[in-house]
């Protein structure tokens, strides 16, 4: 009903996270747009602040830009400040049996680049769907249903938003630690395959439970589906779950769309979890890899450690995300803005 | 099928007895069975977490009891002593301090005025807003390198960028002196996400209060002071909390271009240690897990505070449009 229409939709305002619905709701729709605005500029009077504007975008581009041209350099020449290489080299894929001390970044000796590139990516979908979903069913609950212990709880959740990572950060790992201990060899678990610390499990189960902002996020969009729309399923002999299913569900596109991007972002950022939980190389998502990569090539800090193949890590940790963000952006953009209204 | 409870109030139960009689509902278990993962969650890895956290950090847990060779002796406050007596902590945290005043106002100030010149031009915001917005997503780790190779002292840019204009640059990544301005510098870099919020912020400004305000005569600051600011108070109050409780907590780009296994640069600096980088080291490096446990307790207190304050300040400030709330 809505996916057609949305398209034609003006983005910006305060858009995506509205959800869409049918005739019932047009007055929220139109409202939407350009409303509400203070004084603006004529053409004349904007462009000395386009002038402007095009300034500080210097300062916001120049690192990427610099970036991309120091992972094209060869070794010494990574800190000579131009943007474009005097001698250009593909420092990224290479011959396998190079020199040892000249090999590229995807065929580094004992850094599996490209699987750390795949753990990030599977990881962080994996997390990202399995976060929305369970999020989702807990928002449409709170959402829903009138349940004795409804506003505590919910009160409850929006407090662990405030609750620093740090205090759990380490009790957590000794959860893990004591799984570890029962399900390898000798333990009461052993049959379970092993998870626990030094496995990929910590990156992504905690996910199974959802998570306060998603969940946060997810019902106030969900309270903006006409109650009718339910009921109408009820009549029609849908249960509980299948009207979650059926029309809360799919409804909720954009704001999952948001929750499943937020959530990847959060993963392809995330260095303290695999740097507490991951010992061996082959099991480091992306972030962990990249930092393994600055410690072991960049010794001497400005000349001699081999940086060019840093930079070149760092494009490829970079790159994904600014990607996804030209594809998604209206997503970023509406999730962040919503993140503000919460006020 | 909503169970009504306004038809009962025919006779007066007691509320207590109504509240509880609704859990013989069924649609009140299946809520709770809708809940459920968050509920498994919030006890396995938030309440149950903090209560076990308290307890150690009463506790000498370390190597030998993570490893089940010795069992875990309680020490009373010993943990929360060794806190007053350790001075990196006192450093730690006037380091952490020291990072969240440079940023936060700053941060703040620069989102603010790039939000108001973007709503207001005539041509060009979108693509303004999509440039500003990169930074932000820049893995932290990615940050943490182009603080390394941005501002080296000797090769780095913004050197490069001062020697231009006459100013001889400090060595920024090694002197003590430098390393926090250096990172401050960095994080104002990201401050897309906050000029978002506050673009929002601004586009839900109703117009007529403008007009109305043009029509009594008053100037652009008047109306800036006395319609923008107040309207969008709940955004800035917003950013405020949420910047402050991030920038108590920064470690990964301190960590990466200052920290770990590698001989990146400094030597792990005493002038880059943030309160969640020692605690982190002291945790899983050295696995003093008691007394980091006692540290993530001191960090929790110091985070409820500065919130509280801040609460407690701006419900002067902050104006909430349609509800007192």
């Amino acid at each position: 009903m809505s996916a057609g229409a949305q398209e034609n939709l003006p983005t910006g305002g305060a858009g995506t996270l509205t959800p869409r619905v049918p005739p019932a709701d047009v007055g929220r729709v139109v409202s939407r747009g350009r409303g509400g605005e203070g004084p603006r500029f004529g053409w004349l009077k904007s462009v000395p602040f386009v002038i402007l504007l095009g300034f500080i975008s210097i300062l916001a581009l120049y690192p990427f830009i610099w970036l991309i041209s120091a992972s094209m350099k060869p070794q010494g020449e990574v800190f000579d400040n131009k943007l474009i290489p005097d001698n250009w080299q593909w420092n990224y894929t290479g011959d396998p049996t190079t020199v040892p001390g000249d090999e590229k970044l995807f065929n580094l000796p004992d850094l599996p680049v490209l699987t750390w590139v795949w753990n990030s990516v599977w990881i962080g979908l994996l997390a990202a769907v399995v976060v929305a979903l369970s999020s989702s069913i807990v928002a449409f609950a709170f959402a829903y249903f009138r349940f004795p212990g409804r506003n505590i709880l919910f009160a409850l959740i929006l407090a662990t938003m405030m609750l620093p990572g740090a205090v759990t950060m380490i009790p957590v790992y000794l959860i893990w630690n004591e799984l570890t201990k029962l399900t390898t060899e000798g333990g009461a678990l052993a049959f379970l395959p092993d998870i626990g610390v030094n496995t990929q499990y910590p990156l992504w189960v905690p996910n199974l439970f959802g998570s306060a902002f998603y969940i946060f996020l997810l019902r106030q969009f969900f309270l903006g589906i006409p109650r009718d729309l339910f009921e109408a399923a009820r009549i029609d002999g849908d249960n509980y779950f299948s009207m979650f299913r059926r029309i809360a569900f799919p409804l909720a596109k954009p704001a999952l769309i948001v929750v499943i991007i937020f959530e990847l972002q959060a993963k392809w950022f995330d260095l303290i979890t695999p740097l507490i939980y991951l010992r061996d190389t082959a099991l480091y998502t992306l972030p962990l890899g990249l930092k393994t990569i600055l410690d072991q090539q960049g010794a001497g800090g400005g000349g001699e450690g081999r940086w060019e193949i840093i930079m070149a890590g760092t494009v490829i940790t970079v790159l994904p995300m600014v990607i996804l963000f030209a594809i998604f952006q209206r997503f970023f953009i509406e999730g962040i803005a919503t993140q503000g209204r919460k006020g | 099928m909503a169970s009504v409870a306004g038809t009962r109030e025919a006779g007066p139960p007691s509320r207590a007895r109504l509240w509880l009689s609704r859990f013989g509902e069924h649609e009140t278990w299946t809520a709770y069975l809708f809940i459920l993962p968050w509920v498994i969650g919030f006890v396995a890895l938030t309440a149950g977490p903090m209560i076990f956290s308290l307890y150690y950090s009463f506790t000498d847990y370390g190597v030998q009891q993570l490893a089940g060779i010795e069992p875990t002796k309680t020490v009373g406050f010993d943990n929360y002593r060794e806190l007053l007596n350790d001075p990196k902590i006192a450093t730690s945290l006037k380091n952490t301090l020291i990072f969240t005043v440079m940023t936060v106002p700053a941060k703040m100030c620069v989102a603010l005025g790039l939000a108001l010149i973007l709503a207001r031009l005539a041509f060009a915001a979108g693509f303004f807003r999509t440039v500003f917005y990169l930074p932000d997503i820049t893995p932290p780790v990615a940050i943490g390198i182009m603080i390394l190779v941005l501002f080296n002292g000797s090769t780095g840019i913004v050197n490069r960028a001062l020697e231009f204009i006459g100013i001889p640059g400090p060595f920024w990544t090694t002197d003590p002196q430098w390393i926090k301005p250096a990172l401050a510098i960095m994080s104002i870099w990201t401050v897309g996400g906050t000029m978002v919020i506050y673009l929002a912020a601004l586009k839900g400004v109703p117009a007529h209060l403008y007009e109305a305000a043009a029509i009594d005569g008053a100037g652009p600051w008047r109306r800036f002071f006395n319609i923008t600011l107040p309207m969008i108070s709940p955004a800035l109050f917003f950013t405020f909390i949420v910047l402050t409780i991030a920038g108590l907590q920064v470690f990964t780009e301190v960590y990466t271009a200052f920290f770990g296994a590698g001989s990146t640069g400094a030597e792990s600096p005493d002038a880059a240690l943030m309160n969640v980088v020692y605690l982190f080291r002291q945790a899983f490096e050295f696995f003093n897990i008691g007394f980091a446990s006692a540290m993530a307790w001191l960090l929790f207190a110091i985070i409820m505070a500065v919130t509280a304050v801040q609460f407690l300040v701006s419900r002067r400030y902050v104006f909430y449009q349609g509800d007192s709330r």
